[in-house]
């Protein structure tokens, strides 16, 4: 009974102010939250672009070991790889070159690396389909005009190959941007991890939750009208086709 | 009359490669899909400004013949010597040849994603190193030659495929071959379309390029080829002047496939 009238009392007595005096705080989280996207990002793509032109071209052995990396990569939950780099990889870093002792890599770099590393299996398979949709006459006509193969990727293949999965691309980065939050394991104080300290602090938990989520719903929201928009523009040029 | 009239024109060829090398010379030429056999030893040799139109039905391995002359196709065994370079697998070799070797495809394939004029300078940009604006000015130039010029700013997809053709005949221009190699070029045109595909490659013809067709044009091969060659099953079965080979085909299989094009 007291349980249930508290309640009602509880929700009228929001109090935003507190997320006013919050904000620089949050707004620190929100930096290293576009941050860590923005370099797993960029460690994804290079690394995903070669790992897609590796099993494009079919390399021997660089291929097979690509797939199966791919394979367990989306095949393992995020934070599993988290921990594993966390705990696992200063052990075994130890054991090879700090001669037994294990060496500590660091949650912001363990962050970095792993959300590059886990990206790469992602944008690797959106960049090699993408591949797959580049027509063979492309690839002929480059040989036929000398182009070398770093010119024909990225003067020809590479820009259609963009095109294309920009918005399955951004798509995926929308993904990433809400992933990075799972770094509050790391103790790392993103976005999520610094409403929920300050949270902890004030005690306003509804209050900083409900703003963090209006936070993520505007950015992500906007996002998405882009990839709206990208997929627009891919279907324009295709009118005339003979 | 028929084996004078062949005897003299054949001999025509010869004498032009009598005092330079031929530019194009294909020996015993062998290239298998596995336990098929798409060229079956096939030689031969196209001098300087010669004028090949290569037919033959679907599968005669006539495409194979020309996609193995700038290596796009590679050749399990005989010898290709264009322009005096060996094409062996070495990929300098192989590149000086492609840059002398212009090519026209069935499906145009322009990039889609470059203008008209960018996808007439790319290539010598990037391989001949041409500064962009000596670039710009050598395809406008050659686009006003495929009378095209003033569509230079748009993009493939906003071309009909007539003038498309024409575009990717110019970015092969571009690059001033000394060889064009067309394959099908005007198969996959509407029927309105071909004439104008055509017209642009005689005018290219009578400026003396050397040109090696793949076509069932056979009017523009009465028009320009000095030669008809004529494939089945991997080799080539006869060779001679449009006129006779028109009039009075050597072989029955010959005969055959011009009565099935010729309504």
């Amino acid at each position: 009974m007291r349980q249930a009238a508290g309640r009602p009392d509880a929700m009228s007595d929001l109090d935003f102010t507190v997320v006013l005096r919050a904000w620089p705080y949050l707004l620190s989280g929100l930096q290293f939250s576009f941050a860590l996207t923005v370099t797993a990002f960029a460690i994804g793509m290079v690394l995903g672009t070669t790992f897609a032109l590796i099993q494009h071209h079919e390399v021997p052995v660089l291929s097979q070991v690509v797939r199966s990396y791919i394979a367990l990569i989306r095949s393992i939950p995020l934070i599993l790889v988290l921990f594993w780099f966390f705990f696992l990889v200063p052990v075994v870093l130890g054991r090879f070159v700090g001669g037994g002792r294990s060496i500590p890599i660091g949650p912001t770099y363990t962050a970095f690396i792993t959300f590059g590393l886990f990206e790469a299996a992602y944008y690797s398979e959106i960049i090699r389909v993408g591949l797959r949709s580049v027509n063979k006459g492309q690839f002929e006509a480059c040989q036929a005009l000398a182009l070398s193969s770093f010119d024909t990727y990225r003067s020809v293949i590479m820009p259609q190959v963009l095109k294309v999965a920009s918005p399955i691309i951004l798509s995926q980065t929308i993904i990433l941007f809400q992933d990075t939050s799972l770094v509050y394991v790391l103790s790392l104080t993103d976005l999520v991890g610094a409403a929920s300290k300050m949270a902890q602090l004030n005690g306003r938990l509804v209050e900083m939750y409900l703003t963090v989520a209006v936070i993520y719903l505007a950015i992500c929201s906007a996002a998405s009208q882009c990839v709206a928009v990208l997929r627009k523009r891919n279907e324009l040029p295709r009118v005339v086709r003979q | 009359m028929m084996t004078l009239r062949g005897e003299k024109i054949m001999l025509q060829p010869e004498s032009d490669a009598s005092g330079t090398q031929p530019i194009v010379m294909v020996e015993r030429l062998v290239r298998r899909y596995g336990a098929f056999t798409a060229l079956n030893s096939v030689s031969l040799a196209v001098g300087k400004g010669e004028k090949i139109v290569i037919c033959g039905p679907s599968g005669s391995g006539k495409s194979t013949l020309i996609r193995c002359i700038n290596h796009i196709e590679r050749h399990d065994s005989g010898r290709i010597v264009v322009d005096g370079i060996e094409l062996r697998d070495q990929l300098a070799d192989i590149n000086s040849v492609r840059r002398e070797v212009g090519m026209v495809f069935q499906s145009f394939n322009l990039f889609p994603h470059l203008s008209v004029s960018e996808n007439c300078m790319l290539a010598p940009v990037k391989v001949r190193k041409l500064t962009r604006a000596e670039a710009r000015d050598r395809a406008m130039t050659i686009l006003r030659k495929v009378r095209i010029e003033d569509q230079a700013d748009k993009y493939p997809g906003q071309l009909s495929g007539g003038q498309q053709q024409r575009v990717a005949i110019a970015r092969a221009l571009c690059m001033q071959p000394k060889v064009m190699l067309f394959d099908e070029p005007t198969s996959a045109l509407d029927p309105e379309m071909v004439q104008e595909v055509l017209d642009t490659m005689v005018g290219l013809a009578r400026d003396g390029m050397t040109m090696l067709c793949v076509t069932h044009e056979m009017g523009f091969a009465r028009e320009v080829a000095d030669r008809v060659v004529f494939m089945d099953q991997g080799t080539i079965v006869e060779e001679s002047p449009p006129e006779s080979f028109f009039q009075a085909a050597k072989t029955e299989r010959a005969r055959n496939f011009l009565k099935q094009i010729i309504r």
